[in-house]
C-alpha cells in the first residue's frame, strides 16, 4: 500500500471491511455512526449506549478532509498475524501512521500515503483516499483508506462512482 | 511525615529481570515471595491470603504448588501495565476487609521475544485494524510524543537524555537488565523505531518477579522496625476522547490521560503533593512516555522537562529523581511483575539499602504504572 502503486484499483476490487468507507466512489468517505445527541463514533456500529439508553447508530458520511493531529513510523514488519500485508520482512516498506482531526472534532486513525515522517507536518491538511492492500480469500484485491496530504498534487485515481 | 497508612509493607523481594532460559516465571515468583518472605521475616505457613498478577500465566495463583498447598485463598488480578499497582491494592484490600493477617502480592511474567502481538479482536477492535497493521501499541508512543513535542517544544536530545539517565542508572543497579551506560550521543544514534523514538529510547519485554508482603499498620512493629506505609493507591481507567493507546478513533475533547485522575485522587488520599516527594517511579515503557509523565503526576509543568531534565533534576541527587534503578527502559518489562518492581525499588530505597544509588534519606515515594488500554494506577509509599 503506497502512493507509487495507487492507481492501481481492479475494478472488482473489494473494502478491506464493509461499511468502513463508501465505495465504489470517485470522493470515498469514511462512515461512522452518529447518535441522536449529535456525537459520532468510528468506526461504524450498529447501536451504542447513548446517556444510558442504547441506541441505533445512524450511518453517515465522513467529511474528506482534516488537519494532522499526530503522525509516527513503523520501519519493521508487523507481527503477523494480525498484520496481514503481502509483504515478507525483506519486501516490506516503512510506513506511517496518525490521526487526522475532521471538521466537527472527530481524530480518526489510518495509515499515510507519505512513508517519511520527516516530510509530515502537524496541522497539514490531509484526505482521504482509497488503495489497493492485498487480496481475499478468493483472490479479489482488496482495498483501504488511507490519508494523503493535500499538497498540491491530485488524488489518485478512484473509481467512478456506481451504484452498489 | 506522619504515618498515617493503615497498611504496611514489612518485606519485599525480586527476581531481577532479564531472560532466565529454562527458568518459568513460577519458578521466578517463587524466589521473589520467598526473598520478601525472608526480609519480612514471616514464614510462608502464616501467609493467609495471596493476590498475583500475570500476563503470560493463566494462573499465577498457583505459585501456591512451589511454596506449600497451604489452603489460603489465592488469587489473581490483571490489569495490564498497572498490575502491579493493583495487585499490592488487592492485597492490602484483603487485610482491611479482614479476610487476612498476612497477605502476599506477586507478580510475575515471561514474554517471548519481540514486540507484544496479538488478535485486534482481544481488545474490542476489528480485525481490519490489525490487518492494516495499526494494532501496534508502540505506534501510541510515537504518536503521543510526537503530538507533545509539537505543543510543548521538547527536543529529541531530551529524549535521549531520559534513556541515558535510566541506563546511567542501571549501571548502578546490580539487578539491571541493560547495565551499560549510554551516552546521549549513543541514544541519538541508534535507529528510528517509531518516529521520533529510537531503539535505546524503548524498552524490551523480559522475564522476571517481584513480591511485597504487607500486614495491617497495627501489627507491622510485630516483624520489623523499618515498616513502610502503604499512603495511597488509585486505579483509573480512560475516558472518552483521552487520547490512548489502540484507538480507532476519538473525539478532540481535550480530555486527560487517566494518569491525571489517578495522580490527583492519590495525592489527595496520601494528603501530600508533589513537592513532598523523595523518590519517584514512573512508567517509562519508553523516553517519550517519562517525559509526559512527569507532567501528568504533578511534578512540573507541561514543557518544564526540557530544562528540568538538562539540569539533571530527575537524576539521582537531582531535586525530583526518577527510576532510580533504571526503570523500565534499563530493566525491560515482565508486565505483571513491573509494578511491584518499582515497590521493590522504592521500599528499598525508603530503607537506605540500594548501595551506590541510595538517595539522601528520602522520606515519600511515589510509584506510577500506565498501558494498554488506557488504565493508569499510582501508589504512594512513606516512612
Amino acid at each position: 500500500m503506497t502512493a507509487a502503486n495507487a492507481t492501481a484499483i481492479d475494478p472488482e476490487a473489494v473494502p478491506i471491511a464493509e461499511d468502513l468507507f463508501t465505495w465504489p466512489a470517485e470522493e470515498p468517505a469514511l462512515i461512522g455512526g452518529k447518535a441522536s445527541d449529535g456525537s459520532v463514533v468510528f468506526p461504524y456500529r450498529a447501536s451504542r449506549l447513548v446517556a444510558g439508553k442504547r441506541e441505533e447508530l445512524e450511518k453517515i458520511e465522513l467529511p474528506r478532509r482534516g488537519a494532522l493531529w499526530t503522525f509516527t513510523s513503523q520501519v519493521f514488519r508487523p507481527t503477523s498475524p494480525p498484520y496481514a500485508g503481502e509483504d515478507d520482512a525483506k519486501s516490506f516498506q516503512p510506513y506511517t501512521v496518525g490521526y487526522v482531526e475532521l471538521p466537527g472534532g472527530l481524530r480518526i486513525e489510518g495509515r499515510l500515503t507519505e512513508p517519511d515522517p520527516e516530510k509530515l507536518t502537524i496541522g497539514q491538511e490531509m484526505e482521504v483516499v482509497v488503495l489497493p492492500f492485498a487480496h481475499d480469500a478468493e483472490g479479489k484485491q482488496t482495498v483501504t483508506y488511507a490519508f494523503r496530504p493535500v499538497d498540491g498534487t491530485p488524488a489518485p485515481k478512484q473509481t467512478k462512482e456506481q451504484a452498489r | 511525615m506522619s504515618t498515617s497508612g493503615d497498611i504496611a509493607i514489612i518485606g519485599v523481594g525480586l527476581h531481577p529481570f532479564g531472560r532466565y532460559d529454562g527458568k518459568s516465571a513460577l519458578q521466578m515468583g517463587e524466589d521473589a515471595v520467598i526473598e520478601a518472605l525472608g526480609d519480612a521475616g514471616v514464614s510462608w505457613d502464616k501467609v493467609d491470603t495471596l493476590w498475583a498478577s500475570s500476563m503470560e500465566v493463566k494462573n499465577p495463583e498457583a505459585i501456591t504448588g512451589l511454596l506449600g498447598l497451604t489452603g489460603i485463598p489465592a488469587r489473581s488480578t490483571f490489569t495490564g501495565c498497572a498490575s502491579g499497582g493493583n495487585t499490592l491494592a488487592q492485597a492490602a484490600n484483603s487485610l482491611r476487609l479482614g479476610d487476612a493477617n498476612v497477605a502476599v502480592a506477586v507478580g510475575l511474567d515471561k514474554h517471548p521475544r519481540g514486540a507484544f502481538s496479538d488478535h485486534p479482536s482481544v481488545s474490542g477492535l476489528p480485525d481490519w485494524y490489525g490487518d492494516l497493521g495499526l494494532f501496534l501499541t508502540t505506534h501510541f508512543f510515537g504518536m503521543k510524543i510526537t503530538r507533545y513535542i509539537h505543543d510543548f517544544g521538547i527536543s529529541h536530545e531530551t529524549l535521549a537524555r531520559v534513556a541515558s539517565k535510566a541506563f546511567g542508572n542501571g549501571s548502578r543497579n546490580p539487578h539491571a537488565w541493560r547495565n551499560k551506560p549510554l551516552s546521549v550521543e549513543e541514544v541519538l544514534a541508534s535507529p528510528v523505531l517509531n518516529w521520533p523514538l529510537r531503539q535505546y529510547m524503548y524498552c524490551g519485554p523480559d522475564e522476571g518477579a517481584a513480591a511485597a508482603v504487607l500486614v495491617r499498620a497495627e501489627d507491622a512493629n510485630k516483624y520489623t522496625d523499618t515498616p513502610i506505609y502503604l499512603r495511597a493507591s488509585t486505579l483509573f481507567s480512560r475516558r472518552d476522547g483521552a487520547f490512548e493507546l489502540l484507538s480507532p478513533s476519538l473525539p478532540s475533547t481535550g480530555e486527560q490521560s487517566p494518569t491525571v485522575y489517578a495522580s490527583k485522587a492519590a495525592y489527595e488520599q496520601a494528603g501530600i503533593g508533589p513537592e513532598d516527594v523523595d523518590v519517584i517511579q514512573l512508567q517509562d515503557t519508553d523516553a517519550g512516555s517519562e517525559v509526559i509523565h512527569m507532567a501528568e503526576n504533578g511534578f512540573c509543568a507541561d514543557g518544564d522537562q526540557e530544562k528540568l531534565i538538562a539540569e539533571g533534576a530527575t537524576e539521582i541527587g537531582g531535586s525530583m529523581p526518577v527510576n532510580t534503578d533504571g526503570g523500565l527502559l534499563a530493566n525491560g518489562e515482565p508486565v505483571g511483575a513491573s509494578g511491584l518492581r518499582q515497590i521493590y525499588e522504592i521500599a528499598n530505597q525508603l530503607r537506605g539499602r540500594c548501595g551506590e544509588r541510595q538517595l539522601d534519606d528520602p522520606k515519600v515515594g511515589y510509584a506510577h504504572l500506565y498501558g494498554a488500554p488506557g488504565t493508569a494506577a499510582v501508589t504512594i509509599l512513606s516512612v
